[in-house]
């Protein structure tokens, strides 16, 4: 235990150095939030007068849409990490070393929420800027982050998948072009789920960003609807332990094909 | 404890058939002395780096059994780990990191801690002259640099069986020496053992004190270069003919001529393996005038790992990926 405990720091530590060494990219992953943010905030805001949709304002339903929309967006790209690492040798470097192979993938984990984290605070930071209130306060706000954790762990886990069985970039390139925008707009992100067409409203009810949204607002709303969000918050979890345990099992075919 | 005797490394009749039916071993076993430097030299697709991956528990083999100074690489993947330290042939490090960095995980990695990890990684950035680029990231260092920062990881832990695959292939010719110098100066610590794979003939012949012939996913020949060599008996004679021979009618030619045998074709090229060298190339070069063979070169060599090979393996080694009689590849 205190192995894996000290393997997971220091990988973790590893990466979050890598990251820091960066910031420009971090600050590349936040202009499209910015843009969706100002600009469909502005195109968009008479939506919210439309009867039935249920938003004081367009701006505070649309920033749970950016933070958990970006937060698919910049975790589908984790493939990309594990193809460099597994190019470089730096992964097999590890595979031969006594370093858990949890604590290879925890240090992934980790570093993939507080990257979501920072980058949804930002957003939230943004959306304040633009105009949106949370009437759920801290701990909405609190609840929505964390949901954008859980949902970024889902895809980053499945992009890491894919690199390792299938180690090319066009997959996880691919994955990205063709999951983003139909996840997007086959869930609540900017439109109010009553206001959609039945089909739609049907398959958002399986979308995991859908779930996070309703994870989210429900947590923000004026009146917490802390039912929603535990129901909602609870299939996330359930997905995301999932897809992270299929990760884990990845590991050992990626090691079969080298 | 180990018992010191106990071998670096056994590995018994290793198969490793990957996905598409590549069989990259075919019952490989070999055996690594304690404190020796072993070599396994063979060409490129021979099974080296598929040897050094299920020795180093990377990859699980189909059949056959191997162990690391005593722990068994199938279930006891944790404690061969802890004995080995591994250059593999492509580089390890994290390029973005520096090479102190990188050096620091690694010890913590095998379990250092505080100061212990400071001293050791200041002693090998030192030994390895990379005190200068220790703040710099890896992706600025020259090829030599990074294969040397590669070594250090793999003796961070201070190992007991470092694994070298291809340690200076890519690497010009200074950084090889350099390379060669390190080498030697850590077969000089009798208790390293090191297992190296090259696909150069005379880095075998300079570095193993023992060395494995590896064609085909199994072990054609094996001991020391100077015993390979000896087991020739006599010099290697290499003719070049100036055109394709009708290779049955110079070979029975070859043959009849006193102390000459092993004939060889490789093309245009003829090898064969004389008692006297200097007294043989006179009188086949009279033979092969007479019967209108014209010859464009002849060499006299004291026996070399590459006869060595040619013998075993039925083939030259510098162009291994055609067979020993095709047509009109031979020249080189
Ligand atoms: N991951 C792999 N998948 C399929 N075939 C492989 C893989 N790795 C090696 N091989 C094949 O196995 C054989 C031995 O390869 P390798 O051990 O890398 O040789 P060497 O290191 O001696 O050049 C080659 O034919 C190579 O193409
Ligand atoms: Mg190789």
């Amino acid at each position: 235990m205190s192995a894996l405990f000290v393997h997971t720091w220091w990988m973790t530590h590893r990466r979050l150095k890598a990251l820091m060494r960066n910031p420009g990219l971090v600050v590349m992953t936040l202009v499209q939030p910015a843009i969706w943010l100002f600009l469909f905030g502005g195109l968009f805001r008479k939506v919210a007068e439309l009867p039935g949709f249920g938003a004081a304002s367009y701006a505070d339903y649309l920033v749970p849409g950016v933070v958990v929309m970006s937060a698919v967006s910049s975790n589908m790209w984790a493939g990309m990490g594990v193809i460099d690492e597994i190019e470089r040798g730096t992964l097999n470097r590890f595979l031969v070393s006594p370093v858990r192979r949890s604590a290879i993938l925890n240090a992934g984990v980790i570093e993939q929420a507080v990257s979501t984290a920072v980058q949804s605070l930002v957003i939230v930071f943004l959306g304040r800027l633009a105009g949106a209130s949370y009437p759920g306060g801290v701990l909405g706000v609190v609840v929505l982050i964390v949901a954008s954790i859980l949902l970024g762990a889902i895809f980053s886990a499945l992009s890491s998948t894919m690199g390792l069985l299938v180690r090319q970039r066009e997959t996880i390139i691919g994955l990205s072009v063709f999951l983003l925008l139909p996840l997007t707009f086959l869930s609540s992100a900017f439109m109010a789920e009553d206001l959609m067409p039945d089909w739609i409203r049907n398959i958002a009810a399986f979308n995991p960003l859908n779930w996070s949204l309703d994870t989210g607002r429900g947590a923000l709303a004026d009146v917490p609807d802390w039912q929603a969000v535990a129901v909602h918050g609870g299939w996330l979890l359930g997905l995301a332990a999932l897809m992270i345990l299929l990760s884990t099992l990845s590991f050992r075919s990626y090691q079969k094909s080298i | 404890m180990q018992n010191t005797a106990t071998n670096a490394v056994e590995a018994e009749s290793i198969v490793k058939t990957y996905p598409g039916g590549v069989k990259a071993l075919d019952g490989l076993s070999v055996t690594v002395r304690p404190g020796e430097v072993f070599g396994l030299l063979g060409p490129n697709g021979a099974g080296k780096s598929t040897t050094i991956k299920i020795l180093t528990t990377l990859v699980r083999p189909d059949s056959g059994t191997a162990s690391i100074a005593g722990h068994d690489v199938l279930s006891r993947p944790d404690r061969v780990r802890r004995v080995i330290g591994v250059v593999s042939q492509r580089s390890g490090a994290d390029p973005m990191a520096s090479g102190r960095d990188n050096l620091v995980l690694q010890a913590h990695l095998y379990g250092m801690r505080g100061a212990q990890v400071e001293r050791r990684v200041s002693e090998l950035l030192d030994r390895f002259d990379l005190g200068d680029a220790a703040g710099r990231q890896v992706r600025t260092y020259s090829g030599g640099m990074q294969r040397r920062l590669d070594v250090a990881l793999g003796l961070v832990h201070r190992p007991r069986v470092l694994f070298l695959d291809e340690p200076t292939t890519g690497l010009d010719p200074e950084a090889r020496a350099a390379m060669w110098e390190e080498i030697a100066r850590l077969a000089g610590d009798d208790s390293l053992a090191i297992l190296l794979t090259t696909h150069y003939l005379d880095e075998a012949d300079r570095l193993a004190r023992r060395l494995a012939i590896v064609d085909g996913g199994r072990v054609v020949a094996e001991g020391t270069p100077e015993g390979l060599k000896a087991e020739l008996r006599g010099d290697a004679v290499h003719l070049e003919l100036r055109e394709a021979p009708d290779e049955r009618r110079v070979r029975s030619l070859v043959e009849a001529l006193p102390g000459v045998r092993e004939i060889v074709f490789d093309g245009r090229r003829l090898s064969a393996r004389a008692d006297d060298g200097a007294a043989a190339v006179p009188i086949a070069l009279a033979a092969l005038d007479q019967a209108g063979v014209p010859v464009a070169a002849v060499t006299v060599a004291r026996p070399s790992l590459d006869d060595v090979y040619l013998r075993h393996a039925g083939r030259r080694f510098a162009h291994t990926d055609e067979p020993v009689t095709a047509g009109a590849g031979g020249a080189r």
